[in-house]
């Protein structure tokens, strides 16, 4: 395309680009401190920093900051801003651009008031922030700004979608449309419970209004939320997978359908599965955990779908560009192409997912949870889905939206497509070794490096230590891969523009593209969800309530 | 629908459903459970070591910030134990290694494991929850010693 001639894509208003770079640059910010003390976290696992505190942050409060900021913070603004972009691009009209910045406004105050409570060390409960850890009210009111701030978001969109409804009678809705939407339905279905949570129970006790809380009432209705979290991550990635990834490798989507079906499962299975993180609570019938594993194992069955059709698209793909063989034709696929750097982004989350997706099994394999719950075994597991898939969907979206909203072309681009590979060793070495000492009962969230790892305690473990530096080494790597994010991004979002800012991303066509009626249509499928979720949780609820004998008043970490 | 994409689909399910008949082996033949609602027993404010015939003991055990009450037993192998657990403060990991046994203590209710040790030896158990500046250094430990 010449410069200076008209986008090929939908050209943004002044307002909703502004937004965009904004709320896509604000969370890129704050993923800075997030990273930062996820590496340091990896040096006082392995008994190389051996202190309460380094550089004036204790290591808990660090915790909280790694947790918060990486998983809830930067994932909720940027899926935001992401679903703003694909709704302006494929339904061709944008959102209300003033409720847009709306919903971010609520949800950066709620952002600025939990960071003053986490950088101030008054909320150091982690990012799960279980009661009876009693955290500062503004952490739980900042929470629930942030959630209430993206159901604006969310609810902006849905004029638009019910007008293109209108306009287009009888078409099939875009996919990316399907799926962004279905994030935010599960979203939407997650927090509700959670902001019961929050604003009924954890505000009005950390203000002293209520003396007591019901300890596990609040630990469920939390996992009630924490699991269905994971699909709001994990379906804006999907988004990209279906509708763009095939399209990048140079072939089309090998079935619509089974996009369409993927994300209607989602609606209807990430909810009533929560119980699978409470598997070792007390208060909770077997019944109900037997219930939750298996619909569990359900909620598995779209990702066993998902990398089906991802395989076949991507095989399709490269026999365009020339593969041959059963499995020569791997060879052909733009791995390290700097003009299509998006696809190593897209492609190395694939590759760690498939490790996420197997450890993802085991831990909602009933009492096999009994040997990894709460080791280091968790987070090894997570930082193949969350901090795989999710976390290089969204840094290469990010990168991706700031260059095409802005106007300009990606800076530094050979280490840009260096990212996800640097990335991709590190969190092998910090997996692979955490996985081994997890088996081993060494457990999560724990500042080893001053019992577990220390040669001087009692307490210590010589298997943990030594696989520890490991760990630290994966750490430096995944360091230093987000060390080059950032220096790619910041030099992109400061270098001068070139192009008319416009909003188009790379669409596939699909191979197979049938009519499916069933999976062409929301509301069924939250029916489902909805009556599904009540039904998974009553009983554990009601048994709960039963088992919890009295409440209890809040307690500082200290 | 693409012919792979149903034979996909088929295999998929077949493996999930494969994986879950492993997981209830586990439960019925083996005896490897999970703990389940207790509303028989009121949370107990201390912990102890109830003996009940030679080769059957009680243990009560209290979590609190940043200790397990009894943190020092001793029990001869291959003995049955039945644990119970409670908190009087904030949540607590309960994880003995080595073993099957990993619940949470959470105030308010009591949780429940029985396992039996075969072999001699030192068993430790973790704080595996977050529980405040001091969860590090809480852990405790079953002496298990040759009959």
């Amino acid at each position: 395309m010449a410069e200076g001639t008209a986008s090929s894509g939908f050209p943004l208003s002044a307002g909703l680009r502004r937004l965009t770079l904004l709320q896509i640059s604000v969370p890129t910010v704050l993923l800075v401190f997030g990273v930062y003390h996820g590496f340091v976290q990896t040096l006082y696992r392995a008994g190389i920093l051996r202190a309460d505190s380094f550089l004036g942050i204790d290591y808990y409060q660090g915790l909280t900051l790694h947790g918060v900021i990486n998983a809830i913070v930067f994932t909720t603004l940027f899926a935001v801003a992401f679903g703003n972009a694909l709704i302006a691009r494929f339904l061709e009209r944008e959102p209300n651009t003033r409720v847009a910045w709306l919903g971010f406004a609520i949800m950066l105050a709620g952002t600025l008031l939990a960071a003053f409570a986490m950088f101030t060390g008054r909320a150091s409960v982690l990012y799960t922030f279980y009661p009876p850890l009693q955290a500062h009210a503004s952490f739980y009111i900042g929470a629930a700004l942030l959630v209430i701030g993206s159901w604006v978001g969310f609810f902006n969109w849905i004029p638009v979608y019910l007008g293109w409804r209108r306009q287009n009678p009888g078409k099939k809705t875009p996919l990316a449309i399907v799926g962004i939407f279905s994030a935010f339905i599960v979203w939407l279905i997650a927090t509700t419970p959670l902001a019961y949570e929050v604003i009924a129970m954890l505000i009005p006790w950390s203000l002293g209004w209520i003396d007591e809380i019901n300890v596990l009432l609040a630990r469920t209705l939390f996992w009630f939320f924490g699991h269905p979290l994971v699909y709001f991550w994990l379906i804006p990635v999907y988004v990209m997978y279906y509708v763009m990834l095939p399209r990048i490798a140079g072939g089309k989507l090998f079935s619509d359908f089974a996009g369409r079906l993927v994300f209607m499962l989602f609606i209807v299975l990430s909810a009533p599965v929560g119980l699978h993180h409470q598997l070792g609570d007390p208060g909770i019938g077997t019944s109900w955990k037997w219930l939750h594993t298996i619909l569990t194992f359900g909620v598995a069955l779209p990702s066993l779908i998902t990398a089906f059709t991802l395989a076949a698209s991507l095989e399709y793909a490269a026999r365009q560009n020339g593969g041959s063989g059963l499995f020569g034709w791997w060879a052909k696929l733009p791995y390290l192409d700097r003009e299509r750097w998006l696809f190593a982004y897209l492609f190395v989350g694939l590759v760690l997912f498939f490790f996420g997706g197997i450890t993802g099994i085991v831990n909602a394999s009933y009492s096999v949870n009994n040997v990894v719950h709460n080791t280091a075994w968790v987070p090894a597991h997570f930082h193949t889905t969350v901090g795989g898939p999710v976390l290089l969907g969204f840094t290469g979206m990010s990168l991706y939206l700031v260059a095409k909203v802005g106007g300009k072309s990606v800076r530094l681009p050979r280490l840009n497509v260096a990212v996800p590979y640097l990335w991709l060793l590190g969190v092998a070495l910090f997996s692979t070794a955490m996985s081994i000492t997890g088996v081993d009962g060494e457990p999560r969230r724990t500042n080893l490096g001053l019992t577990y790892t220390n040669p001087n305690s009692s307490l210590f473990v010589e298997g943990w230590w030594t696989l520890g530096r490991i760990t630290a080494v994966g750490g430096t790597l995944m360091l230093a891969s987000m060390v080059a994010y950032f220096a790619v991004f910041f030099a992109t979002l400061c270098s001068k523009r070139r192009a008319a800012p416009s909003i188009d991303f790379p669409v596939a066509e699909a191979y197979h593209d049938e009519r499916a009626g069933i999976v062409e249509n929301f509301r069924p499928w939250i029916v489902v969800a909805v009556v599904l979720a009540v039904v998974a949780y009553i009983p554990p609820l009601y048994d709960v309530l039963r088992a919890t004998f009295s409440g209890s008043e809040g307690f500082s970490p200290d | 629908m693409d012919r792979a994409e149903r034979l996909a689909l088929i295999v998929a399910s077949a493996m999930l459903v494969a994986f879950l008949a492993a997981v209830a082996f586990a439960v019925v033949r083996l005896d490897i459970g999970l703990p389940t609602c207790l509303t028989s027993m009121e949370p107990f404010e201390s912990g102890e070591v109830i003996q009940h015939t030679e080769d059957r003991f009680e243990i009560h055990y209290l979590a609190m910030m940043w200790d397990f009450e009894p943190d020092e037993v001793e029990i001869p192998s291959g003995a049955t134990v039945d644990l119970y657990l409670t908190s009087e403060d904030v949540l607590h990991g309960f994880q003995i290694l080595g073993t099957n046994v990993n619940l949470m203590a959470v105030p308010g209710t009591v949780n429940y494991a029985r396992v039996r040790f075969d072999e001699p030896g030192e068993y430790r158990i973790v704080c595996h929850e977050y529980c405040g500046v001091d969860h590090h250094a809480m852990a405790a430990a079953i002496h298990v010693v040759a009959q």
